[in-house]
C-alpha cells in the first residue's frame, strides 16, 4: 500500500514523533502522515499546541542578565590582564 | 579599529567580535559576558552541586576562553566552542566533587517511550488500541504565562537528567539551533533529538499537573 491512511498512525506513536516533526527532521512521508493524523485527531492538536506552548514559555527562563558586578569587574581584570594589560 | 560591542543580533560567530577580542576591546568582551555568562551558570549548575560552585565554573571557562582566543579557528560558532569548553570544566568539577553525575551521562539511555503509555488505550482495546485513552485537557491561554507556571518549567527542567536538562536549556531556553547544540555538547543529532523529546515531554507533564491542580 503506497498511501499512508490517518488511521495508520495511532496516537501513542504520532506524539513520539513530535519533536522530530516540530524539527523538519521527519522524513517526507512520515511528516505527510502525521499531518493527515493530526485532521482526524483533536487530541493530538491540543498535545501539539501544548507543547508549542511550552516551548515559548521556556525562552521566557533565558532572558539574559548581566552578571553582578564583582563578578564583571573580576572578569575584566582576567580579560586585562590575558590581553598583557 | 574593530567596532566596540557589535549589534546583539550579530551573533557571537561573526570574526569581527573575535578579533576586537584579541585586540583587548572590553567592550565588546563585556557585551559577549553579558549575553553569555547567565545562561552558562544555568548550564553549569546541571553538573556542579550549587551556585557558587557553577559560578566558579563560569569564571574559570572565561579564563580559559580568553588563553584560547587566540587560536580560536572559527571553524564553530564562537558560542559552541566556549560551551564545549564549559561543558568539560563542569563535568571534571562534578567528577571532582563527586556529584554522582556519571561523566558521561549526556547520551539518551535507554527507548522508553517519553509520553507515558498509560494515558492510552492498551494494545488489547478492540478498535482504538494506542489512541488516546481521553484527548489532554486544553490549557488556558494565559496559563504558561503566569510566574508561578514559569517556575514549575523551572524547577521541572532542574529535575531533569544532565543530558536532557543541557539539551532542552541550548533549545528551548536559550534558543539555540540543533546543529550548534551538538558541537557543544559532542552530541549526534538524533541523540540530541531523543533527549529534547524526553525532556519536553516530562516537563510538559509537570505542566499538565500543575495546569490542572489550578483549573479543577
Amino acid at each position: 500500500m503506497s498511501r499512508a491512511l490517518p488511521s495508520d498512525l495511532v496516537c501513542m506513536v504520532a506524539v513520539e514523533r513530535l519533536t522530530d516533526y516540530l524539527d523538519g527532521a521527519l522524513p517526507i512521508e512520515e511528516r505527510t502522515q502525521f499531518e493527515e493524523h493530526l485532521v482526524t485527531c483533536p487530541g493530538c492538536v491540543i498535545y501539539l499546541r501544548q507543547v508549542r506552548a511550552q516551548i515559548a514559555a521556556s525562552a521566557a527562563l533565558g532572558a539574559p542578565r548581566p552578571p553582578a558586578e564583582e563578578v564583571k569587574q573580576k572578569l575584566l581584570d582576567l580579560f586585562r590582564s590575558s590581553r598583557g594589560g | 579599529m574593530p567596532a566596540g560591542a557589535p549589534e546583539l543580533q550579530a551573533v557571537v560567530q561573526d570574526s569581527s567580535l573575535v578579533e576586537a577580542l584579541r585586540a583587548g576591546d572590553e567592550r565588546a568582551f563585556l557585551e559577549l559576558v553579558g549575553r553569555l555568562h547567565a545562561g552558562m551558570v544555568r548550564f553549569a549548575r546541571g553538573f556542579v552541586k550549587s551556585e557558587a560552585a557553577a559560578e566558579d565554573v563560569v569564571q574559570d571557562t572565561w579564563a580559559a576562553v580568553l588563553d584560547g582566543i587566540d587560536g580560536f579557528e572559527g571553524r564553530s560558532a564562537l558560542r559552541s566552542w566556549i560551551y564545549g569548553i564549559l561543558a568539560n570544566l563542569a563535568r571534571s568539577r562534578a567528577v571532582r566533587d563527586a556529584r554522582s553525575i556519571p561523566v558521561s551521562a549526556l547520551e539518551p539511555d535507554d527507548a522508553e517511550p517519553a509520553v507515558d503509555p498509560s494515558e492510552f488505550l492498551p494494545p488489547s482495546h478492540p478498535r482504538w488500541a494506542g489512541h488516546w485513552a481521553s484527548y489532554p485537557t486544553p490549557w488556558p491561554e494565559d496559563a504558561l504565562i503566569s510566574e508561578e507556571t514559569l517556575m514549575v518549567i523551572r524547577e521541572a527542567i532542574e529535575r531533569l537528567p544532565p543530558g536532557q536538562r543541557a539539551v532542552m536549556q541550548f533549545r528551548d531556553v536559550e534558543g539555540w539551533s540543533s546543529q550548534e547544540v551538538c558541537a557543544a555538547l559532542s552530541l549526534s543529532e538524533v541523540n540530541q533529538r531523543v533527549l529534547l523529546h524526553r525532556a519536553r515531554s516530562r516537563v510538559r507533564r509537570e505542566i499538565a499537573r500543575h495546569v490542572g491542580r489550578r483549573t479543577p
